[in-house]
């Protein structure tokens, strides 16, 4: 039964001619040098960021509570007030773009149905994702600037009218993932749709909502662009978020990164420091949630 | 919500609460905030170009077609034209764009096709590094210390290219300098390397497994697989990929601002100072007190709201219809 | 886990597959496999299969879901390299070379041998590329040469006549079984020994599964087949040996797995079967 006698032609089972194989190789090395380039940038940025701003980072510099002028060098003042600035002003957009986005998305998924209205709504948000940040902030210098004057709070809605469309495209994509089922279920009951979305949907996906916020947030406090316009970098803490001009991390670097002053400079890069951390801070937060929390994902 | 009514279960099965079709007033606000939230999306919009216009028709009005339309921008003599700085944002972008797209794919290709599921993580990782780097940070480091190191390597190659016909132009020239359209071309490359390498990724992924196996089974290698079943199948929603960086390489303000130089000029030479309109509108804003120049500015703005909403329409378009074709299969 | 499995297999006692290979004897063996057993990880999904499979003849695998019979013919053209954590112990021979032995290169392995899918799956180009895919990377340029072999493998497939006047449309704008004999030209085009078919007809209408199903007694005089189906009648109609697998199971640990209960000639085995559990199966299909 088995043929054990030697064949009358010898199979040959080795590779293909060279020319293919070769090719075969040769992409597989260009795809792998593909990644090489692009640990170049983001290390020699990260090395450079970390190395530069490790020393002008210190307790003082973090806390202080004035912006000293370019001219002097590191060591008086801090970043302090811009610090504060960042985490206020990215804090109040959040509060504002998150709900309305969640409620948005919820509007689309559980209430637009197969209707026109929430699938244009859907593609509408997802063109605004791509509306530069600069747009937002001279929108939002011609309709509010214009008339009540900088403020942090006009950068936030500017960070929140970027975010909006973000946090809408993510909360939508988590609540799609929610099994009819669990809504099912929940009707069945007597529950209204509001009390079904609220009470069952929402903490179904909740996971996936909240780490798709950070990820938004992230990206908005790193933003320079509609601050510009909104809240006026100044040099001292201003502890009214409403009103008066303002400052952040990001709009300092930007300034400063055009000073010939090494003093300047040298503050720039720990606040680029801090910027990273804060951005680094909630990704990684945002991955945990996501790897802990998402009860449902693709 | 004390206006909710509860279908209780015990009232009687002929009572005639169930049977009364008005909504609990809880229920239908739920419904109005969320429809409100959503419609939000269409009113900013609006009054993004509503407003902007508005602004801009001084500019438009005084300027008139031309006058946007000219290649030279000088405030001192109340002349506004656009041109340099739409040439800036495009000539960046698209070397941007030649530079991020081959680099993208390939990094697409690598977490799809070669790399097992396990190890692709650290990648992942890496290009969400990639992208959580603010654009200030990206611009920090461009001015300060890529555009000094560069403006050397610009020199050696201007020099070395002297009079040589296209090249010549393109990267030569006198008057080099590290802050230039390449420069930000090269930061721009990096910063659009993630979406595009994410977009791309996920349409790759769509492609079913059993038309991988095809190819295989007839004997092809890794690489002929993906010429022969994977391509096909991606090549609209990759091109879709390709044309959202394109939308967020000609929006990115701060990074090109600082690295870009700030001349408007229009030039052939890739190693000159030159302007993007974004850039124009960073740098140049807080300058801008008379009334046809911040008009002009907030012009500016309302142009590139536009060409960037064009992109990503047609962008998303592709998609759909590459997406629509495979699913009608 | 060794020991345990050897424990369940010792306790199972699997008897050697009824071989009863009388007269007479087809032409040379094509594949031999030798105690072969299939894992996928931890999870052994086939043990200690032999059997030979001859040359020009057609050779269907059956059994109930989860048997490993698809498995098993995926193995014949190393498709399992694409799963991680599958792995072959024992010995597979094609024509006397060794499948699975390092050197070879599995490239090679599926231009010999060609496998057709449950599902068609033509690729998202014109009719003649599909075919044409093949030859083109093995290195065929001429586009003479090229038009002459898609006819060939066309014609072959009983495609030829039906679409010869749109060979640059989309595959994709054809019906499932056109394009299942599409995928079918596609593999020959390529001149390989074997054709190994994953349940090719399942997807489609009966008068489809008729068309390939007299494709196939049309080529195999060229060809060896080995044909993995749900329908018993079809391997009846088809083929001329017959491999009926089963699952067998541990009661105590629920430890499954897949073994190769009998292997005949068709007739043998559908009118006069060794072992009962064949038996079984084949009446109460039929029934």
């Amino acid at each position: 039964m088995a043929v054990e006698a030697v064949p009358p032609e010898a199979v040959d089972l080795r590779e293909p001619a060279g020319w293919r194989r070769t090719k075969n190789q040769l992409m597989t090395v260009l795809m792998w040098a593909a990644f090489v380039i692009v640990l170049i940038p983001l290390g020699f940025v990260l090395v450079t960021v970390i190395s530069k701003g490790a020393g002008a980072i210190s307790w003082q510099f973090l806390t202080s509570s004035s912006i000293p002028p370019n001219v002097l060098p590191l060591g008086t003042g801090g970043m302090g007030p811009a610090v504060i600035g960042t985490l206020e002003i990215t804090g109040l957009a959040a509060v504002i773009a998150v709900p309305l986005g969640v409620l948005g998305a919820i509007y689309i998924n559980e209430y637009g149905g197969k209707g026109w209205l929430a699938k244009f709504i859907a593609f509408m948000s997802d063109v605004m994702t791509g509306v530069p940040s600069i747009v937002m902030g001279l929108f939002i210098y011609t309709i509010w600037v214009l008339h009540f004057g900088f403020s942090g709070l006009a950068g936030s809605f500017a960070l929140a009218c970027l975010m909006l469309p973000v946090i809408i495209r993510s909360s939508y994509e988590m609540l799609r993932l929610v099994p009819d089922s669990l809504r099912e279920g929940s009707y069945a009951l007597g529950a209204t749709k509001a009390r079904v979305t609220v009470t069952v949907v929402l903490p179904a996906a909740i996971g996936g909502i909240v780490s798709g916020s950070l990820l938004a947030i992230a990206r908005a406090a790193g933003e320079t662009a509609p601050l510009i316009f909104t809240i006026l970098t100044v040099e001292s803490t201003n502890s009214n978020v409403f009103s008066g001009p303002d400052t952040a991390l990001s709009t300092q670097i930007f300034a400063n990164a055009q000073s010939p002053y090494v003093g300047a400079q040298a503050r720039a890069w720990g606040a680029a420091l801090t910027l990273i951390a804060i951005a680094f801070i909630l990704m990684i937060v945002a991955r945990f949630i996501t790897a802990r929390f998402t009860r449902y994902s693709r | 919500m004390s206006t909710l009514k509860e279908a209780d279960p015990a009232s009687p099965a002929g009572s005639a609460d169930p049977f009364k079709h008005r909504r609990p007033l809880g229920d239908r606000g739920f419904q109005i905030m969320a429809l409100a939230a959503g419609l939000l999306v269409l009113v900013i919009l609006v009054l993004i170009v509503i407003t902007t216009a508005q602004q801009s028709s001084n500019w438009f009005s005084t300027a008139g077609f031309k006058g946007i339309f000219s290649t030279t921008w000088d405030p001192g003599a109340n002349k506004f034209g656009a041109m340099a700085f739409l040439y800036g944002t495009v000539i960046s972008s698209v070397i941007g764009l030649i530079i991020a797209v081959p680099i993208s794919i390939g990094v697409a290709l690598l977490l799809t096709e070669v790399v097992p599921r396990r190890w692709g993580r650290p990648i992942v990782y890496v290009i969400d590094l990639l992208a959580v780097v603010p654009s200030v940070v990206w611009g920090l480091w461009g001015i300060i210390l890529l555009a000094p190191w560069l403006q050397h390597i610009y020199a050696s190659i201007a020099s070395g290219l002297n009079g040589v016909p296209v090249l010549g132009t393109l990267f030569g020239g006198p008057n080099v300098e590290g802050a230039s359209f390449f420069t930000a071309g090269l930061i721009l490359a990096v910063m659009i390397t993630p979406i595009v390498t994410s977009l791309s990724r996920e349409v790759i992924a769509t492609v079913p497994v059993i038309d991988r196996e095809g190819a295989y089974a007839l004997g092809a290698t890794r690489w002929e697989m993906i010429r022969g079943a994977v391509w096909p199948h991606s090549q609209g929603g990759v091109v879709g990929a390709i044309l959202i960086g394109l939308g967020r390489a000609m929006g990115e303000t701060i990074a090109v601002a600082l690295v870009i130089g700030d001349s408007a000029q229009i030039t052939g030479h890739l190693f000159y100072t030159g302007y993007s309109i974004p850039a124009a509108i960073a740098l140049q804003f807080g300058e801008a007190t008379g009334g046809e120049f911040r008009s002009a500015l907030i012009g500016l703005g309302l142009f590139l709201f536009v060409l960037t909403i064009l992109v990503n329409l047609v962008a998303r378009g592709i998609v759909e219809r590459s997406a629509r074709r495979m699913r009608g299969a | 886990m060794e020991q345990q499995d050897q424990e369940i297999i010792a306790k199972l006692a699997v008897p050697e597959p009824s071989v009863r290979d009388e007269v007479p004897k087809s032409g040379n063996a094509v594949f031999d496999a030798k105690n072969v057993s299939i894992y996928y990880s931890a999870f052994r999904a086939v043990t200690d299969v032999s059997l030979t499979i001859y040359e020009n003849e057609i050779t269907a695998f059956i059994g109930p879901s989860g048997c490993g019979k698809t498995t098993v013919l995926r193995t014949l053209n190393r498709m399992n390299d694409l799963i991680p954590g599958a792995r072959v112990e024992g010995g597979v021979h094609y024509r006397g070379a060794a499948l699975y032995s390092s050197g070879v290169s599995a490239t090679a392995v599926r231009r010999r041998i060609g496998m057709v899918f449950q599902k068609p799956n033509p690729f998202p180009k014109s009719i003649f590329d599909n075919v044409a895919y093949g030859p083109r990377i093995n290195g065929e340029r001429n586009k003479a040469k090229l038009a002459e072999i898609v006819e060939q493998s066309l014609r072959q497939a009983a495609l030829w006549d039906e679409v010869k006047d749109r060979l640059n449309k989309s595959a994709l704008g054809m019906s499932g079984g056109q394009q299942q004999r599409l995928c079918i030209a596609r593999t020959l085009a390529v001149e390989p020994d074997v054709v190994l078919m994953d349940e090719p007809c399942s997807a489609l209408d009966p008068i489809a599964t008729g068309k390939i199903e007299d494709l196939m007694q049309e080529i195999k005089s060229r060809y060896t087949i080995v044909i993995v189906t749900h329908n018993m009648q079809q391997a009846t109609r088809v083929s001329d040996r017959t491999a009926f697998y089963s699952v067998l199971r541990d009661e105590t640990s629920d430890v499954r797995t897949g073994v190769l209960v009998e292997y005949d000639r068709t007739e043998k085995i559908f009118n006069d079967p060794a072992d009962s559990r064949t038996l079984a199966y084949v009446t109460g299909r039929m029934g």
